[in-house]
């Protein structure tokens, strides 16, 4: 039954997501707090997530490229990607950051360019798998069937 | 301070009247998920990105019966906002939370000298809303 397989598929990946670190328990606050009077709620916030990130992300590039640092700038840039990717459980994109804030204590420009490298991959990653997530989810409801709950 | 507010379709509330909190986050991610959790356990919200924008709220329609702020943001910091609900004699009743990402000791015990209710670590969690809005009635 396709939608049995689906929903194998389903559980098979978000485990994964797990167990890799990609996602941590706050994701499952986010599942727990979506119901049926709020059926979109982890897609919308996880797409604020996107958009909040890609733009911390260019403002990174642009405050790293300047002639002078603003390594204080950098920092809030940080300081706000590392707030909501904890926000959304998204465990290896706030580890960088964690690395990212001590590259800017430091002044460190170098590190700070690698950090941004290693936060924007991590980031690439997460979304690509969570967007993978969102699609299984309207497959196996497409198909009828019920998203399994995952605790 | 508190306006009777008879008729609110939107039910919720324990008894007649829905508790109303204003959350302040420069955050869009973290003002979805704090206005959900606190929309679940049936109170009323409003949220706005900036401390300058919750003063402007407070000054216009001050019916709101907690105040839960971010502290770091650009321009006002949380503590900066709960300083001036703090001075202000007609907000000075309201109860302010104030929530940090970060784990200082000596920003928590500045923000509590200056009157905060309480001090969350982010990410905030539906039990430790819950937890604090049952101390505010």
């Amino acid at each position: 039954m396709e939608s049995s397989d689906l929903q194998r598929r389903y559980i098979d990946f978000t485990s994964t997501l797990f167990r890799e670190g990609f996602l941590d328990s706050q994701y499952t606050q986010l599942q727990q707090l979506q119901d049926e009077s709020n059926p979109e709620f982890v897609t919308e916030v996880v797409t604020l997530f996107f958009q909040d990130s890609e733009k911390l992300q260019d403002d990174l590039t642009r405050t790293l490229d300047q002639e002078v640092v603003d390594f204080k700038k950098v920092a809030a840039h940080v300081h706000q990607l590392k707030g909501s990717s904890a926000s959304i459980g998204a465990q290896r994109v706030k580890n960088v950051c964690m690395a990212f804030r001590i590259c800017c204590e430091e002044m460190n420009r170098e590190g700070c360019l690698g950090c941004l490298q290693q936060a924007r991959q991590e980031y690439f990653l997460v979304k690509s798998k969570l967007e993978t997530v969102f699609r299984l989810e309207q497959q196996i409801v497409a198909g009828g069937g019920s998203i399994p709950t995952m605790w | 301070m508190s306006s009777s507010r008879g008729g609110n379709g939107r039910g919720g509330g324990e008894g007649e009247r829905q508790i109303h909190v204003l959350a302040v986050d420069d955050s869009s991610v973290d003002r979805a998920m704090i206005a959900r959790i606190l929309r679940s356990a049936k109170y009323r919200v409003t949220t706005v990105d900036s401390g300058k924008k919750a003063l402007e709220l407070l000054g216009l329609e001050p019916d709101v019966n907690m105040i839960i702020t971010d502290y770091w943001m650009p321009e006002m910091t949380g503590y900066e906002l709960l300083k001036r609900v703090k001075e202000s004699s007609e907000l000075r009743e309201i109860p302010v939370v104030i929530m940090s990402s970060e784990n200082v000791p000596n920003r928590i015990n500045r923000c509590l000298a200056e009157g905060a209710e309480d001090f969350l670590l982010k990410p905030v969690r539906p039990s430790d809303v819950s937890r604090l809005c049952s101390r505010i009635r």
